[in-house]
């Protein structure tokens, strides 16, 4: 790392100006606190613990990080957490409005809501990672090979984003989901990566297409490197930001996509509480049971904000080319 | 200009081509129409035959598809798989509602997006902006089938604790009593409002923030400041010179909206039970009939392929930088 990077990203101050670190605190080695202070003591920090520095600055990320490893952590102890199992049955509060027993209320058959939305956050988060990681690697992997060789991979990248362009994703999700039949989380989660793939595969591809024509790769190969090399160790690094961007965006999108899909009876069946499935339970159930269809929905709209938010953080602090000044 | 449009249009037709052969081998990849008579032991082997005889479902795909594109040239999309219902009564009969149903929530989407994002721009940083900007975001993260519930559940709520109905949860008019004229048309928007408004809420928020931005760029623009610096009055300068300028990209904004509405009227027809294409999408999708999932399929491929070309033709229109040689 050069010394001007260095100090562009400390930038030295006097104490007290707004680039200035504050004072350690207690009692220090004086000749060491002056140094310190006035920033000459420079420590070597690396690319992520840069990036790490400019998430955490970002107050809306960092609490929405928090928030989204707390409702998830809910879902993964829910076996733990949750008052009640989630096909547990109370015959003495059938459709109870929420009370202190049943602080989201009861379904028709007596079971509790707050229960089984903390079980559909389980089913709701396993297939939201698990689609942004496999479309994630889809997606680089193809996005990669057609941006840098063209050819197939382009070709077969195109034709399907001109389909997506004249036809809504929903649909093409809706015809592909109902001849897979029921859907267990697991199939519905590769059902929806291998249709978003091309999402983060277009950011890959545009962004080895510039890429290519860098110095540094023309001298990478020049100095013998192999393809894979020059994907792999030049030209990759150089994308990481838009991918993990774009990786964190997909698993809000794929939550949406499962509660809308399950919602119209073609995602996960019944049995398995996830939060489309229990919304659409709630409206069979009569809309005048307010209660089954309020809560489930707030919880996917707090987890897409989150992750929304998570998603402008990480765009601000991995990719600072990009940023958005207070958009 | 008018090679132009023409050749725009000519080139729209191999998209057309292509986009119908992606969708035949797409829905006839995807599964056996025929796989739940298969099933039932009821039905013989030699009825299912006949069927596959009648349908060509014995064929290779690429002859089936010829096949299938001469029923929907010459027969208007056919008939169903099960029961031999004509396709395009039912269906033209719904396209109609649900363009009614589209277009009025991107004609409401637009002048409340373009109205809450000039504002936001001109009073940047204000209360009223922050405020915007939380409900888009709000927005952003909102599934619009929960909206619609939640409207629902709302107007449910209202019904049963005084009860007052404003408007109406299901259906398109009241099956009695709709009556004629203006009651027709009050009783019509009584119906329609709930899913418009569920509908109109993304759009609003995406057209708003692209208005906001777009203003904001223009704003900071050259021939603004010149404008200023000839002494022109501010409201001249933001609708003369501004506003005008910065309406131009939400054409593009507009067209890639379009196909997202065919989805959102998907899940905010059948929560409303309006009788519209989405609704009519799923009901065949739940029949396992592939015949009117494909005629479906192909009439929204044609207006989004359509509407991007009014699109493209209207930015030429509006933005004189814009060459086409």
């Amino acid at each position: 790392m050069s010394s001007e990077q260095v100090r562009d990203e400390l930038t030295i101050g006097p104490p007290g100006s707004q680039y200035s670190m504050p004072p350690a605190e207690g009692p220090a080695d004086s000749s060491e606190e002056l140094t310190y202070q006035y920033g000459l003591e420079v420590e070597a920090r690396s690319q992520w613990a840069y990036a790490r520095r400019r998430f955490f600055r970002h107050r809306l990320a960092l609490g929405s990080l928090i928030v989204i490893l707390l409702i998830f952590g809910a879902g993964v102890f829910a076996n733990l957490i949750a008052p009640y199992k989630y096909d547990q049955i109370n015959l003495n509060a059938l459709s109870a409005a929420p009370s202190r027993h049943h602080i989201f209320g009861t379904d028709s058959a007596g079971r509790d809501s707050f229960s089984r939305v903390l079980f559909g956050i389980r089913t709701s988060a396993r297939v939201g990672i698990l689609v942004g990681v496999l479309s994630t690697l889809i997606g680089t992997i193809m996005g990669g090979l057609a941006g840098y060789y063209g050819g197939w991979a382009d070709n077969l990248l195109m034709r399907i984003t001109d389909l997506f362009l004249t036809l809504p994703l929903l649909a093409v999700l809706l015809v592909a989901a109902k001849y897979l039949g029921h859907s267990t989380p697991t199939k519905l989660a590769l059902l929806l990566a291998f249709l978003i793939w091309t999402q983060i595969a277009r950011i890959v591809r545009g962004s080895f297409l510039s890429l290519r024509e860098k110095e540094y790769v023309e001298a990478a190969k020049a100095a013998g490197a192999g393809d894979l090399r020059i994907m792999l160790r030049h030209m990759l690094p150089n994308t990481i930001g838009p991918i993990v961007v774009s990786a964190t965006l997909t698993i809000g999108t794929a939550i949406l996509l499962e509660a809308v899909l399950s919602f119209l009876g073609f995602g996960i069946q019944p049995p398995t509480p996830a939060l489309g499935a229990l919304l659409n339970e709630g409206q069979d159930q009569g809309i005048d049971k307010w209660w089954l269809v309020t809560f489930p929905g707030i919880v996917i709209v707090i987890i897409v904000l989150c992750i929304n938010f998570i998603g402008d953080g990480l765009r601000d602090a991995l990719d600072p080319t990009q940023r958005r000044v207070r958009s | 200009m008018l090679t132009y449009i023409i050749r725009r249009f000519l080139y729209s037709i191999p998209v057309l081509v292509a986009t119908s052969f992606l969708i035949f081998t797409f829905v006839s990849l995807t599964g056996d129409p025929l796989g739940r008579l298969r099933a039932n032991p009821n039905i013989t082997a030699e009825q299912i035959h006949s069927i596959e005889h009648d349908k060509n479902l014995d064929k290779p795909v690429i002859i089936r598809y010829g096949y299938w594109v001469r029923d929907a040239v010459t027969k208007k999309f056919g008939t169903t798989l099960f029961g031999n219902r004509p396709i395009w009564p039912d269906l033209k009969r719904v396209i109609g509602h649900t363009l009614q149903f589209i277009l009025s929530a991107i004609i409401i989407s637009l002048i409340l997006g373009i109205l809450i994002g000039v504002y936001s721009a001109l009073r940047q940083y204000s209360l009223f902006d922050y405020t915007a900007t939380t409900l888009s975001f709000i927005g952003f993260a909102t599934p619009v089938f929960w909206l619609a519930l939640m409207l629902q559940v709302l107007m449910v709520q209202i019904y049963l604790k005084w009860n007052i109905r404003i408007f109406y949860t299901s259906g398109l008019s009241s099956s009695v009593g709709a009556g004629h004229g203006i009651h027709f048309l009050i009783d019509r928007v009584q119906h329609l409002a709930l899913p418009v408004i569920a509908l109109c809420a993304l759009s609003t928020a995406t057209y708003s923030r692209f208005m906001r931005a777009s203003m904001l760029e223009v704003l900071n623009s050259d021939y603004v400041r010149t404008a200023r610096a000839k002494g022109l009055i501010e409201r001249r300068v933001i609708m003369r010179h501004a506003f005008r300028n910065a309406l131009i990209p939400l054409i593009t904004v507009v067209a890639l909206d379009f196909g997202g509405l065919f989805a959102g009227a998907i899940v905010t027809e059948t929560i409303f039970t309006l009788d519209g294409m989405g609704y009519y999408f799923v009901n065949s999708l739940f029949a396992s009939d592939p015949y009117p999932v494909m005629a479906w399929l192909m009439v929204v491929a044609t207006m989004v392929i359509l509407f991007n070309l009014i699109a493209d033709i209207l930015y030429g229109v509006f933005d004189p930088r814009i060459r086409y040689e």
